[in-house]
């Protein structure tokens, strides 16, 4: 197991835990990436007026399709069907890890959208009224009034999917990023030593079990906050 | 001078529900005008059709001369100069008591925060809410929260005031503090429509008040005139009703 954990680097076996830094890189650099079109899809989801039909309906179809692709063919086809397109602009970017993150950015903001969608839609109608009563404009309603009040709400629920994106980090091992369930794959099949997959999982658990607590620990001061707020 | 608010045969419905079946109201500069009816007679409907939080499907509504309720007017504009306090007080609950005055007119009117801040903290020492200005809503008594809408409603120096059962949901032991401002608006000479359960209070301060029946207004004239002789049966027997419950 300290061997799968370190690597053996004269035979050329990855390290798990080195190669489990690139799931975190991954999830690092995919999260922001995620939170902010996200919000944008979910915001689009909800502009009133027929102006803006064409953006809705754009906005309800990518929810629509991304959330009914299973991911691991999003990176499929981000992974393998993009770079095959040989799109001019996008050859220099030949790294995997790219792909990765997008088909992860693609996926996961399809549903934290509707996260978002879900905090905004609690919002009770009558503090967009106040909003727009002191002649403030729809978006700025959105942007002062509703959309403050709806990330505070879906903290946690947010979390929760930051956790599963955490894990599925894993997945994008099909397009030969070494990350650690590729690293501790190999190293198994190296060895005929299978303990490697669980230093790898323990290296997930050592992450996820802390977000998960955050998360509860959220929770626990959203519902003390509302049982001494009353009304609110 | 032009009448401060003209209202002409507004009609509403929601869905199959007529709410209001073509009232008329006129309301000179300064006039302090009490709605009063039974819940659902329409009052709460007809003031948010003139801040232009309902549309109206017949009539027109005119302020200060202007039609608001013509195609093409800049809604944001109209509810700039005319203020409205709700009966759930609505305000912020993510932003502090100051935030909740400054908001409006940094965003919607450009003044500077620092600007916004000082007369926020003015219309708070007026009203004697000014040790509360870091407070959060939910920390303050439905009295105090009803002060701060009304001051929030005033930041935006609107002409006119359209006051929606701002008593209704406090305690009877708060409803004093709340009427004690509007009173003071309106000797300060504030345009104000109010709709309201408080009849005594409707007595004491309204130039007018209009008896709202069936979406419509079935009377109308001096307090004193109203609340002791009457003209319509109906009225009479809703002023009964009110004194049966007593609330008169």
């Amino acid at each position: 197991m300290k061997e799968s954990f370190f690597g053996v680097p004269s035979q050329g076996e990855p390290a798990i835990w080195s190669a489990f830094l690139l799931n975190v890189k991954m999830f690092l650099v995919a999260e922001p990436l995620i939170l902010v079109l996200a919000l944008v899809i979910a915001v689009v989801r909800q502009i009133r007026g027929p102006v803006f039909f064409p953006f809705r309906l754009v906005a309800t179809a990518y929810t629509d399709f991304f959330r009914g692709i299973p991911l691991l063919l999003v990176i499929y086809i981000t992974g393998y069907g993009v770079p095959g397109l040989e799109i001019r602009g996008l050859s220099f970017y030949r790294s995997p890890v790219i792909y990765a993150v997008a088909a992860l950015v693609l996926s996961y903001s399809a549903y934290v959208a509707e996260v978002y969608r879900a905090g905004i839609e609690s919002v009770h109608p009558s503090q967009v009224a106040a909003a727009r009563s002191l002649g403030l404009s729809q978006w700025q309603a959105l942007r002062f009034v509703v959309i403050p009040q709806a990330i505070r709400r879906v903290i946690p629920p947010l979390l929760n999917d930051f956790i599963s994106l955490q894990k599925d980090t894993a997945l994008v091992a099909v397009l030969g990023n070494i990350e650690a369930a590729r690293a501790a794959q190999i190293y198994g099949a190296f060895r005929f030593n299978y303990s490697s997959f669980l230093v790898a999982a323990a290296l997930f658990i050592v992450i996820t079990i802390p977000l998960a607590r955050f998360t509860d620990h959220l929770i626990e001061r959203q519902r003390r906050r509302r049982s001494a707020g009353g009304l609110m | 001078m032009s009448d401060a608010i003209v209202i002409e045969g507004v009609r509403k419905s929601f869905g199959k529900l007529e709410v209001l079946r073509g009232v008329d109201l006129t309301m000179a500069e300064h006039e302090v005008v009490c709605l009063i009816g039974a819940s659902w007679s329409g009052k709460s409907t007809l003031l948010r059709c003139v801040n232009l939080l309902e549309p109206i499907e017949a009539g027109r509504i005119v302020v200060h001369g202007d039609e608001i309720t013509a195609r093409g007017v800049d809604v944001n504009a109209v509810r700039r100069q005319i203020g409205i306090v709700f009966q759930a007080f609505n305000l912020f609950p993510h932003m502090t008591v100051l935030r909740n005055l400054t908001l409006a007119p940094t965003e919607a009117l450009g003044v500077s925060r620092a600007e916004a801040e000082q007369q926020a903290r003015e219309l708070l020492r007026r009203f004697g809410l000014l040790d509360k200005e870091q407070e959060y809503p939910d920390r303050l008594s439905g009295g105090q929260q009803q002060r701060v809408a009304i001051t929030r409603a005033l930041a935006m120096r609107p002409s006119i005031m359209l006051l929606d059962e701002v008593t209704s949901a406090l305690d009877p032991e708060l409803v004093a503090e709340v009427l004690d401002v509007i009173r003071e608006l309106a000797s300060g000479g504030m345009t104000m429509l109010i709709a309201t359960h408080e009849m005594g209070f409707a007595k004491d301060i309204a130039s007018r008040v209009c008896f709202l029946d069936e979406g419509a207004i079935l009377e109308q004239g001096p307090p004193a005139q109203i609340f002791s002789e009457p003209r319509e049966e109906r009225t009479k027997r809703f002023l009964q009703r009110i004194i049966a419950a007593g609330r008169m």
